[in-house]
């Protein structure tokens, strides 16, 4: 899931500045989960706008946001109100905002901050525990990432800035290290906290990312292409 | 006065000093910490960009200590550089005539005075600390030969007030199998734990010329104290030392933190605790003299 934020309605206001007639779009997937672009707060942005003196021309909660065929469906078959728009204003991840991008040429005004890859712990309740990083190294780490989770990413163990078990980033945080070791004690595998690891290997996760065959046997990244 | 090289090869109770390099260019007191310390101590650390916050960096004052015949200790974090950053700095360190470098992992930018900085963290403190062997049998990181090999002696932090210390006992024994010459640590207090920490670390050691030295931070006051308790990770003074401070008029409390210093450097090593001791005055090293005159360290 990837977590996103509302932006500040004034930030929102600013981008729009020049724009009168706005289409909003929102996202069914995790928008909707996080409660950033799914149908209430598209709603309300709604009805924001046009308090603001907006006229808000066209709405829709696109199933998947990032879906960038979806989009271009929505819009192609949405043609004679879309094209009265100034702008587009996306309530969704960065991905969905640059679908729709891919999908006109108007002026297109992301609507939330991208925060994330996050696991749902309960309602609104996120944490981020992968940050694909390009090659999966969990398992020495009691399936717990230290890529993701320690603050550093250091892969060999804590640094000097653990405090209580706690991060030195916040000190309501778990040392990611210190979860490690615990896990690997209860799954008897004490062994895996005397193998020293390597640095990582950025290049597998070069950016942009992109597949550059079809079928998920061919994808390719990085120093693979 | 030898190298700390020298003196760690010769087992003599090593003791080096720190510099903080000045935010700005006035270095006027600085120069004078390096002139007063130089000849007393058998290296001089030098910060890097020490809790994050941005200094003048501890190359360029590392060559400065070479220059004016000290034996710098040329602090090198994770944080502001990736793998070819490093390597190069390491590069320029040789050609500066630095040869002990502490490897570090370093503070996160957001406990400094950039927090928007984006922390590299390419490599952690052990790959620094292989990295420095490569280029001592004269290759890079990848393998590819260099045009003249480096000569370092290789240094790394250990902190044994960590809570909980097994993670940290683990990621020590991950140093010192990578390869170490000698071991800073962070600042310790109670003697009592030190020196238990002192005999699980000489188990991990055994068979190694591996060198403990005992981080002392030098109590300025009561305040400091309790400050370096509840905000600093890894730092633990006990009641009695807190005591101790408080029992004295507060101007006379940097001169209790002064004999605390001395009587734990006493200690350490009449009683053969560790190799060494790193003191650190953090801005104060004018006081560091009469500390060693204290503890009996003068004219070693």
């Amino acid at each position: 899931m990837i977590i996103s934020k509302k932006k500040p309605f004034e930030e929102i206001l600013e981008d729009l500045e020049k724009d009168k007639k706005i289409v909003i779009l929102g996202c069914g997937e995790c928008a909707t989960a996080t409660r950033t672009g799914g149908e209430p707060e598209v709603a309300e942005m709604k009805e924001a706008l046009e308090a603001a003196g907006k006229e808000v021309v066209f709405t829709e909660v696109v199933h998947t946001g990032c879906h960038e065929l979806d989009v271009k469906r929505i819009l192609r078959s949405n043609k004679e109100v879309v094209e009265r728009a100034d702008a587009f204003l996306v309530l969704s991840c960065g991905a969905g905002a640059q679908a729709c991008r891919a999908a006109t040429d108007k002026h297109v005004v992301p609507g939330c901050d991208s925060l994330f890859l996050g696991n749902i712990q309960r309602s609104m309740d996120f944490l981020e525990k992968c940050s694909h990083c390009g090659a999966c190294v969990i398992d020495d780490y009691g399936s717990i990432c230290p890529v993701t989770r320690c603050a550093k990413g250091l892969v060999n163990g804590p640094c000097g800035g653990m405090s209580h078990g706690k991060c030195e980033v916040d000190p309501e945080m778990d040392c990611a290290w210190v979860l490690i070791h615990e896990q690997l004690k209860k799954e008897g595998r004490e062994d895996k906290r005397t193998t020293t690891h390597g640095p990582k290997d950025w290049n597998v996760i070069r950016r942009p990312g992109a597949v550059v065959e079809r079928g998920p046997d061919k994808l390719k990244m990085g120093s693979e292409k | 006065m030898g190298t700390y090289r020298d003196a760690c090869r010769r087992g003599n109770f090593v003791i080096s000093g720190e510099i903080g390099p000045p935010k700005g260019t006035n270095v006027e007191t600085m120069l004078h910490h390096i002139d007063t310390l130089k000849d007393m101590v058998d290296g001089l650390n030098v910060t890097d960009n020490q809790s994050a916050v941005m200094r003048m960096g501890s190359l360029a004052v590392s060559g400065e200590i070479v220059r004016r015949g000290g034996d710098p200790i040329f602090q090198t974090t994770c944080r502001d550089r990736n793998r070819l950053g490093l390597q190069s700095d390491l590069l320029s360190a040789s050609f500066m005539g630095i040869t002990n470098v502490l490897c570090l992992t370093g503070d996160h930018p957001v406990v400094g005075d950039h927090k928007q900085a984006k922390g590299v963290f390419d490599f952690d403190s052990i790959h620094l600390i292989q990295c420095c062997h490569k280029m001592n049998e004269g290759i890079d990181w990848e393998g590819n030969e260099l045009d003249g090999a480096a000569d370092f002696f290789i240094g790394a932090v250990v902190t044994p007030e960590a809570d909980p210390l097994e993670p940290q006992m683990y990621k020590f024994a991950r140093k010192v199998e990578a390869g170490v010459d000698f071991f800073q640590t962070q600042a310790v207090y109670d003697m009592d734990n030190f020196q238990r920490f002192m005999e699980e670390a000489r188990e991990i050691t055994a068979g190694t010329d591996t060198k403990i030295m005992a981080g002392l931070v030098v109590l300025t006051g009561l305040g400091m104290a309790k400050y370096m308790n509840r905000a600093v990770p890894g730092i633990f003074v006990p009641d009695a030392l807190l005591e101790e401070m408080g029992s004295v008029p507060k101007e006379e409390q940097l001169h209790k933190g002064m004999e605390i210093a001395a009587r734990h450097i006493r200690f350490l090593r009449d009683n053969a605790v560790c190799d060494g001791v790193h003191i650190m005055a953090i801005g104060k090293e004018e006081i560091v003299p009469e500390i060693l005159e204290m503890a009996g360290a003068v004219d070693r």
